[in-house]
């Protein structure tokens, strides 16, 4: 690549200092890049290979031939010489339910909340308002063992319900909603509380359209929040059959020696990050609303 | 703080808050008075009783060595899964912000790791450092540096902190990409006209400009670092070897759930809850004063 503020005839220290300088961002970012994308490529090439030749230590840096073979054998079946483990198949509808039903629910139960504190005025509605707040600063962490006995009390270990409800109550959504309903201009209610439009029909008719995008950038965001959940499934799911794919990982790897299915278990990391890295790529453009309008 | 034309209805807005207030109460508020309860009660080896001992669990917490070793490796951890993932984002943010060539493709390939789950960072990280199988661990060995970060607590740690803040560098890298962007071009432009280089030019404007976000990320990243890297740890270390990459939230969990001791579990997450009350409403009053001035 030539520099186009020196001319061709220009030579010496000038023109190879400047071409360092021009290229050096370029130099940094591929770096960067590289450091992020090698150990996903580490994974990938694992997922071709035989687990003795992973187990070696000598993986090549080129695909081997044993990719249907593994992950074939990683999603349907329960089993190898060494150990058991649970299907991919069902770790990944786990996971997919468990996320589906964090993202759908939080987004769900926070739109109507927004509403109500929006759009009408009735006694206690401040209290509410920061009773919801306070859970930006209760994350289910720091009450991991007295909301574990809740869950159990109610009967909801081992259940999609145990592992997603207890995580959809949302301040930051309820926030987001509520910053956008107050942008709505004042005419618009108006004309539509004029023609007769009740509470009800103007959120189905009117608010629920209009907070398309919204609703979609904010689904991108707590889908990728609960697929990636790790304590709280780790403690409320016992069953195999109810292990989410993030947690089956690690539960293969153990304490990580050498003598591991770790055909499998790249394989099986492969697959857990497909459905996240996916929708980060392809709704990107939602995806940054999402996560820059929800922090704000 | 509320439209002026609302609807009047006396029930409605209580049943459309019902089901968050449910949620809410439940799960969250039940619980955490739970945990301030528990951290001031003693239960007997039944769970049958519970003496009321004021702040004896708390005591306990802090004469315990290993307590404030744990507290120890928390700071270590935190504030450099801080720094290392500002520091790094903020550089390729910068560089990727600027008008160079296939920027659009740089900031793609830089923003995916987001949707990676700590657990699985930790994960990705083993392939590549396990003494056995990682081919970046067996060189370090074939080198003759004696790696094993499962039996060495301080390659331990710097395994977790690098694990934690790679994974962390894709959402600041966002946010500082969306504050670069607010910075008027003017005003960067009328400072290269006077003389200022690049790097002139990033540490008297752009750098003050950016102060928000980066505040904002501080906080974010010290919750991160103190909450959501239990997965990390969990996965890559287990706390081990000892307990050299034990933080605070990964006790929390091995006394509470292993070890079952109620109390003490308690009195931890009432400390954390503690902390992180304090860093939210910081990074909220902040948030605040920004609007309001800007």
């Amino acid at each position: 690549m030539s520099n186009p503020t020196t001319g061709p005839h220009t030579t010496g220290p000038h023109t190879a200092g400047r071409r360092l300088i021009d290229l050096l961002p370029h130099i940094v970012l591929i770096v960067g890049v590289l450091i992020f994308a090698f150990p996903i490529y580490v994974t990938l090439i694992g997922s071709t290979w035989d687990a003795a030749t992973i187990g070696r230590g000598n993986l090549p840096m080129i695909p081997g031939g044993e990719a249907l073979n593994n992950y074939g054998h990683a999603w349907s079946e329960s089993h190898t010489e060494r150990a058991m483990y649970t299907p991919v198949r069902i770790m990944m509808m786990n996971s997919v339910i468990m996320a589906l039903s964090i993202a759908v629910g939080k987004i769900a139960i926070s739109i109507l909340s927004a509403y109500a504190v929006a759009f009408f005025r009735f006694p206690l509605r401040m209290v509410f308002f920061w009773m919801i707040f306070i859970t930006l600063m209760l994350p289910v962490e720091v009450r991991i063992i007295p909301t574990y006995k809740v869950v159990a009390d109610l009967g909801m270990i081992d259940t999609y319900a145990g592992l997603s409800i207890p995580l959809i109550a949302s301040a930051t959504a309820t926030l987001l909603f509520r910053q956008f309903f107050l942008t709505i201009p004042d005419e618009l209610v108006e004309a539509a509380k004029i023609d007769g439009a009740g509470p009800v029909r103007f959120f189905f008719d009117i608010l629920l359209p209009l907070s398309k995008t919204n609703i979609a950038a904010l689904f991108v965001i707590l889908f990728i929040y609960g697929w990636n959940q790790y304590l709280w499934p780790l403690l409320v799911t016992n069953s195999a059959d109810m292990e989410t794919i993030v947690i089956g990982i690690t539960k293969m790897i153990g304490t990580g020696e050498a003598a591991n299915d770790w055909n499998l278990i790249m394989a099986t990391t492969v697959l857990a990050m497909l459905p996240p890295v996916a929708v980060v790529i392809f709704m990107q453009r939602w995806f940054i609303k999402g996560l820059v309008d929800s922090e704000k | 703080m509320q439209r002026r034309v609302i609807f009047d209805n006396k029930l409605l807005p209580y049943l459309l808050l019902a089901p968050q207030v449910a949620v809410t109460l439940v799960f969250f508020i039940w619980p955490a008075a739970q945990a301030i309860w528990q951290s001031v009660h003693i239960q007997d080896a039944f769970g049958l009783r519970s003496e009321f001992v004021w702040f004896e669990n708390f005591t306990a917490i802090f004469t315990d060595p290993n307590y404030v070793g744990t507290l120890r490796t928390t700071a270590i951890f935190s504030v450099s899964v801080t720094a290392l993932s500002l520091s790094v984002s903020l550089l390729l943010a910068s560089l990727a912000d600027s008008k160079i060539k296939g920027a659009a493709v740089y900031k793609t390939l830089l923003i995916w790791p987001y949707a990676l789950a700590p657990a699985v960072a930790a994960v990705l990280w083993m392939f590549i450092f396990n003494p056995e199988i990682g081919s970046l661990g067996r060189l370090l060995n074939g080198w003759g540096y004696n790696w094993d970060y499962r039996l060495n607590g301080d390659q331990a740690l710097t395994m977790v902190i690098l694990a934690a803040s790679w994974k962390q560098v894709s959402y600041n890298f966002i946010f500082f990409l969306a504050g670069l962007q607010a910075i008027p071009r003017s005003v960067l432009e009328a400072a290269s006209i006077d003389g200022a280089g690049p790097v002139r030019r990033f540490w008297s404007i752009t750098f003050p400009l950016l102060s928000p976000t980066t505040f904002f990320l501080l906080v974010v990243d010290m919750v991160y670092a103190f909450c959501e890297t239990f997965g990390t740890i969990h996965a890559l270390t287990h706390g081990g070897p000892g307990k050299a990459t034990e933080t605070l939230i990964f006790r929390v969990y091995q006394d509470g759930v292993v070890n079952n001791d109620l109390g003490g579990s308690s009195a931890q997450s009432v400390l954390l809850m503690v902390i992180l009350i304090v860093l939210t409403t910081i990074q909220f009053r902040f948030v605040e004063r920004k609007v309001h001035y800007s």
